[in-house]
């Protein structure tokens, strides 16, 4: 009886073991795409460069302060008598209405487009994420409610529904920001991971899973959510610029992030009025802006042709 | 067919009842009271304020008020703003000047975005291939106020050749600036999209098929290729549509043009209620129709699409 006792566990230490060992095997098979995926890309000179500029552009976003001399938080950073004065050697981007460095402001803004970017497509990719598989795995009236629903908020335009919501709940820092574009962006990464569940859905993989005895979570999260990751994630990287790019559109309606707070959208919406006669104001943010959007939009198009199992 | 489009028909219902329901929330929640706004710094007379509020059915609640807007939408009513206007008015006159400028970006934006997509997928790799790729890079990445400010210096304060702002010219003169910038982001879009969708169909059987009967090219590309690879194209149109009568609000701001977007703009910032909600009404039923529109396009490219 007692050696009964003592011989149990370790058989079933050695199932477990084996058991792991097993599982251990799908997760590297399973990843195989995504693993395909990386070594291909790392073979790509573009992916090098964009990869190049977005870990600059992270720099830029931790540390400021390494990239300038000067704190735009400082006494004395704006000096009126400098108004719109044009680049000169020892201010490299000129000045702003205010008298204000324009290089050291851009470097100070790069972390809010960079947050607002980030937070955005994260949130949106969760959200959306989330209830597309959803939608597509359970289907019936689920999914037809959660269809309408987002029909509802892609019928509103971003503009509008930020014009809006920033009217009522004011705001005008970075989260706000994102909080808006978020509630506002999911629909699109709902219909792009439900329409791939579905299409996964009934693929022989699944049937196969089903008859092994795995249950739907299972196969809901190790068999269909790895094979629906990669269209995913291509559209999660260029969301990335074009989260940036919106920020600045709602900046300039004056609905987006405010003074102080420092993002490209609000200086170039400040140097908007007057672009005809010192277009430098404008133009070195706005630069600024259209490298990082350009850096993640090259990027989503990079990992496009790497994950992408047509594109091969 | 004709079921389809019913069924279609009935399900933009509860979206249209999903959509202002969420508008006249948060417009509710617009702080000011719109009936001392009118009075500007003086106190409201009380008994003409009382007899406002009741025409206007401020003090009911909140589900009240939306039942009396939404019938009224229903039989054709958009409401009237706090001055006695009827919204439809104000439709009518900004409406027009929305619609020709995103007609215009829209045809722009199709016309130059396929033949620019097409070319490049037949030319893959070589130079016209990287100079649209590039350009389309480019387009995506530059923010559309700050092309808008660009293209009105260079065009309309140096070379002078198209209007620098306003409507006074009519179409197309005072149109065609605005809708190149308004078309930008999406002529991108579409070039790359025939692109992607073009390439893989000039690979198909059917195409080497045509090519082997001994079809002029033109043929080919044009109707077999072309048309087969353009439902992702017009799939992106459609959502489009919708996207560039709200989206113009931007443009319309840049070029001083007075539009839909711009009263819509104005009235959020005057909280004028019943303007906002009508506003955004009207753009979400224009959103619903072109995507159904979209759906009865498919059928049309595809013959093998049915509806049931």
């Amino acid at each position: 009886m007692s050696e009964k006792t003592i011989e149990r566990p370790t058989t079933d230490e050695a199932a477990i073991a084996k058991e792991i060992e097993a599982e251990e095997k799908a997760a590297a098979r399973q990843a195989s795409l995504l693993k395909d995926g990386w070594t291909d890309l790392r073979k790509r000179p573009m992916f090098l460069v964009t990869a190049f500029i977005i870990v600059c552009l992270l720099a830029l976003a931790i540390a400021p302060s390494l990239f300038t001399a000067r704190s735009p938080y400082s006494d004395g950073f704006c000096q009126l008598q400098n108004s719109m004065n044009p680049p000169t050697s020892g201010h490299l981007f000129g000045f702003d209405v205010q008298g204000c460095d324009i290089y050291t402001r851009t470097v100070y803004g790069t972390r809010n487009s960079i947050v607002v970017g980030v937070v955005t497509t994260v949130v949106t990719t969760l959200i959306g994420g989330l209830l597309g598989m959803l939608a597509g795995l359970v289907g019936g009236w689920i999914d037809a409610v959660l269809s309408r629903i987002t029909e509802v908020f892609s019928a509103l335009p971003l503009i509008v529904g930020g014009l809006l919501i920033m009217s009522i709940w004011g705001g005008g820092d970075v989260w706000s920001v994102s909080f808006i574009m978020a509630i506002l962006g999911w629909p699109q990464v709902y219909r792009i991971m439900r329409g791939e569940v579905i299409s996964n859905k009934y693929n022989d993989y699944v049937t196969a899973a089903r008859a092994l005895g795995a249950d739907s979570w299972r196969i809901a999260f190790r068999h269909i959510l790895p094979n629906t990751l990669a269209p995913v994630i291509v559209i999660t990287t260029m969301n990335l610029g074009v989260y940036i790019s919106a920020e600045a559109a709602l900046s300039y309606l004056g609905i987006g992030i405010q003074s102080p707070n420092i993002s490209w959208g609000l200086m170039i919406s400040d140097a908007q009025d007057r672009f005809l006669t010192s277009p430098h104001a404008l133009l070195f943010p706005a630069g600024a802006l259209s490298l990082t959007v350009l850096a993640f939009i090259v990027l989503g198009d990079v990992v496009r042709d790497a994950f992408d199992p047509k594109m091969r | 067919m004709g079921r389809y489009v019913v069924r279609r028909l009935l399900q933009v219902i509860p979206v249209v009842i999903g959509v202002t329901f969420i508008i006249f929330c948060l417009v509710f929640a617009l702080p000011g009271d719109p009936i001392q706004a009118l009075a500007g710094d003086k106190r409201a007379d009380p008994n003409v304020a009382a007899i406002l509020r009741a025409h206007y059915h401020l003090n009911e609640p909140l589900y009240q008020q939306y039942w009396h807007y939404i019938s009224g939408v229903f039989t054709g009513d958009l409401g009237e703003t706090y001055n006695g206007r009827a919204i439809s008015d104000i439709v009518s006159e900004r409406f027009p000047v929305t619609l020709k400028l995103g007609l215009t970006a829209f045809a722009i934006e199709a016309v130059i975005g396929i033949v620019a997509g097409v070319f490049s997928a037949l030319k893959k790799g070589k130079f016209l291939d990287n100079v649209v790729l590039i350009s389309t890079l480019v387009l995506i990445s530059i923010p559309v106020f700050v092309l808008g400010s660009v293209l009105q210096l260079e065009a309309g304060v140096n070379l002078k050749i198209t209007p620098v702002a306003g409507i006074e010219k009519g179409w197309p003169q005072s149109y065609i600036l605005p809708a190149i910038v308004l078309a930008s982001t999406s002529m991108a879009y579409i070039s790359r999209l025939t692109r992607a969708s073009m390439s893989e169909s000039i690979r198909a059987d059917y195409v080497r098929t045509a090519i082997a009967k001994g079809l002029p090219m033109r043929r080919v590309i044009g109707l077999h290729a072309l048309r087969n690879s353009l439902i992702p194209v017009v799939t992106f149109l459609g959502f489009d549509l919708g996207a560039l009568m709200g989206g113009a609000i931007i443009t319309e701001r840049v070029f001083n043009m007075p539009g839909i977007g711009g009263q819509l703009a104005q009235s959020v910032y005057l909280r004028e209620r019943p303007v906002v909600v009508g506003l955004v009404t009207l753009l979400v039923l224009i959103y619903l129709v072109a995507n159904l529109l979209v759906d009865l396009m498919y059928a049309v490219l595809d013959p093998r699409i049915r509806y049931e």
